[in-house]
């Protein structure tokens, strides 16, 4: 069985965004930019159950403007077997069109999608967020879309906000707990399947040197939306990207008292 | 047509400021808009959560003729729909989806259910709250219907131009939908609460109708199965729609500690929160992480005790009305956003809390 990861480049989460004046979306020239942490969360839980002898393959696929090659090589350093670079020009993180159109979900998860039927993949592990246009789970749009909807499209079984994955060979069919509103899910599914995952599934390896050595030599195959026979057209315009309101300034207390006080006559919360 | 004799009686009401712009008035005398809102309920009523969709529908156009689809099976479906049908002005029809495979909340069987319910209703709006269970499903069931969702929209400016947050809520970006119809998404239930005023419902009979269960296809459902729920029984308010949230992180050092913090939210009538370092040390269970990747709140009152504040967890609860910061570390970012801070030590401030707040009433 093969596992396919897809993985999103985007802007570090560590990075405090700012708004472009115009606001045509977000800086991102001379931003750190990095594999999306979900991702990563996804393509561990890959590697482990391929470690595991539960999988043959892992193959991560990202889907993108010219630098998510650099995403897939650190996918590669990590120990995915091979990778899969779709292509696809437009407002990508570093992509040099000033203008930005918003994001399509719907064409995205199709490539993700006519991947896994034209390589025969078993299990997906997508990340957890996914964003409009490139459409993976992604921390940069926060759309939480790409691996509902790529379930959908190829009629299988989901499995969303996963922290708990058990791959059962024999049976065909994957046990997971999923992290929801109320507490803690079990499913049961039929492999093929899709799973995203979630932040308390596993702690992401770090690429040791030899293995940045190694990922060098293993091949990320390029392909375009077209050879997947996919239109990217988006049904999403981005009117404006602005920044949140500013809250006012706030104060600060010495003593429990005042703060009591405070919350009494000034804010009248209590 | 129900819904026209709904809306008729609807005109004479007096109208809330919804729209901004003449040209989107226009646009709904254009066009009929109706939504299909894909409601949780619990126990024989709604969620509060999906009544909010009922109110972000109201502000689509003040002329929405509102469908609630309601599934599950049993006794408390019966009495949520009743619910349902008296819990906002604007509901039009109930659609009660009752089949076993729609007990649990499989997204396999409800994208089915909301994609052969949108191609009988021809909706041109479809939504509902972005919980786990809104999040799983509704994309879905966009990807059947081959339309791009919006998730967790938190202001219409028109009928198809929403503000959504992105980027942790760093930045609001302000999408227009331009494909086809249903345009779907699912709305953050604090930015829409719920008018008291708008449940006064009566002279009107809403139709319960029963939707058909049949035409399911058997071999995409028998996929996936639902095995068991492990969740916390607690008597405190809960999490997502409390007055006053108290809120602790890694700053608690332990699971014991926390304790401390229950007895403060309980003298407040609070929901406890927690940090995701809070969570992963093992202080809390998973369902009471506040931040990007667990639940938004937006309560009148928030306190954070032992919280730095990083930029995921701010995202979960930058819209409460007034944040107390409580921290040993003047420095910490969580500062920047609290209207009242204190540089303390918790496990002082907190016992004095204890002793010298107010009982709640």
């Amino acid at each position: 069985m093969k596992i396919m990861v897809a993985v999103k480049r985007v802007v570090d989460y560590a990075v405090k965004v700012r708004v472009k004046p115009d606001k045509s979306g977000v800086e991102t020239s001379n931003v750190k930019m990095s594999m999306n942490p979900f991702c990563e969360i996804a393509l561990e839980e890959a590697l482990r159950l391929r470690e595991s002898g539960a999988a043959a393959e892992v193959v991560a696929v990202s889907v993108g403007p010219a630098p998510c090659a650099d995403t897939l090589r650190t996918a590669l350093a990590m120990g995915a077997d091979r990778a899969v670079h779709v292509d696809a020009p437009g407002p990508g993180p570093s992509s040099p069109s000033p203008s930005p159109r918003s994001s399509a979900p719907s064409p995205t998860p199709r490539t993700p999608a006519s991947l896994s039927s034209a390589s025969r993949i078993c299990v997906e592990s997508l990340g957890l967020m996914e964003f409009g246009f490139k459409h993976f789970v992604a921390i940069d749009d926060d759309c939480n879309q790409t691996g509902q909807m790529v379930a959908g499209l190829l009629k299988w079984p989901q499995a969303t906000f996963a922290s708990k994955v058990i791959l059962d060979k024999e049976k065909q069919e994957v046990t997971v707990e999923r992290e929801v509103d109320g507490g803690l899910e079990t499913l049961c599914l039929d492999l093929p399947a899709v799973i995203t995952t979630d932040l308390r599934l596993n702690q992401p390896r770090y690429a040791t040197l030899p293995n940045i050595m190694k990922a060098r030599s293993k091949v990320i195959k390029k392909v375009t939306p077209q050879e997947l026979n996919v239109e990217i057209k988006s049904d999403l315009e981005v009117v404006e990207v602005t920044e949140p309101p500013k809250r006012k300034a706030g104060v600060m207390v010495s003593s429990v008292d005042e703060l009591i006080d405070k919350l009494k006559t000034e804010a009248r919360v209590l | 047509m129900a819904p026209l004799t709904a809306l008729r009686a609807l005109r004479n009401r007096s109208n809330f400021p919804i729209f901004s712009s003449t040209a989107s008035i226009a646009w709904s005398i254009r066009r009929f808009i109706s939504t299909l809102v894909v409601a949780e309920h619990e126990g024989g009523v709604v969620k509060p959560s999906s009544l909010s969709a009922f109110a972000a529908a109201e502000a689509i156009a003040k002329e929405n003729s509102i469908s609630v689809l309601l599934g599950g099976s049993g006794e408390t479906l019966q009495k949520a729909a009743a619910h349902a049908a008296s819990s906002h002005p604007l509901i039009s029809e109930v659609l009660v989806a009752d089949a076993e495979i729609l007990a649990h909340p499989l997204a396999e069987s409800w994208a089915e259910l909301i994609h052969s319910v949108q191609k009988k209703g021809g909706y041109s709006h479809v939504m509902s709250a972005s919980t786990s269970f809104g999040k799983n499903v509704l994309p879905r069931a966009a990807a059947l219907l081959d339309v791009s969702p919006i998730t967790d929209v938190i202001e219409i400016r028109e009928p198809r131009v929403f503000v959504r947050p992105i980027y942790a809520g760093n930045a609001l970006s302000t999408v227009r939908y331009s494909g086809q119809d249903p345009c779907m998404m699912t709305i953050r239930s604090t930015s829409f609460p719920l008018l008291v005023n708008s449940t006064n419902t009566e002279g009107r009979t809403v139709p319960i109708n029963q939707v058909d269960v049949s035409v399911f296809s058997e071999e995409s459902l028998k996929k996936s199965r639902w095995l068991k729920l492990t969740s916390q029984d607690t008597e405190r308010p809960d999490l997502g729609n409390a007055r006053v949230v108290v809120t602790g992180g890694r700053g608690l050092k332990s699971a014991e500690n926390f304790k401390l913090l229950e007895k403060l939210a309980e003298k407040l009538g609070a929901a406890v929160g927690a940090t995701r370092a809070a969570v992963d040390a093992g202080f809390v269970p998973n369902e009471l992480q506040v931040g990007q990747t667990g639940k938004i709140v937006a309560p009148e009152l928030y306190m954070a005790f032992g919280v730095s504040g990083a930029i995921q967890h701010l995202a979960g609860m930058r819209d409460s009305k007034v944040i107390v910061a409580i921290n040993k570390d003047a420095d910490a970012p969580i500062f920047q956003v609290a209207d009242y801070g204190l540089v303390a030590d918790l496990f002082d401030v907190i016992p004095e809390l204890l002793e010298k707040l107010p009982e709640k009433k």
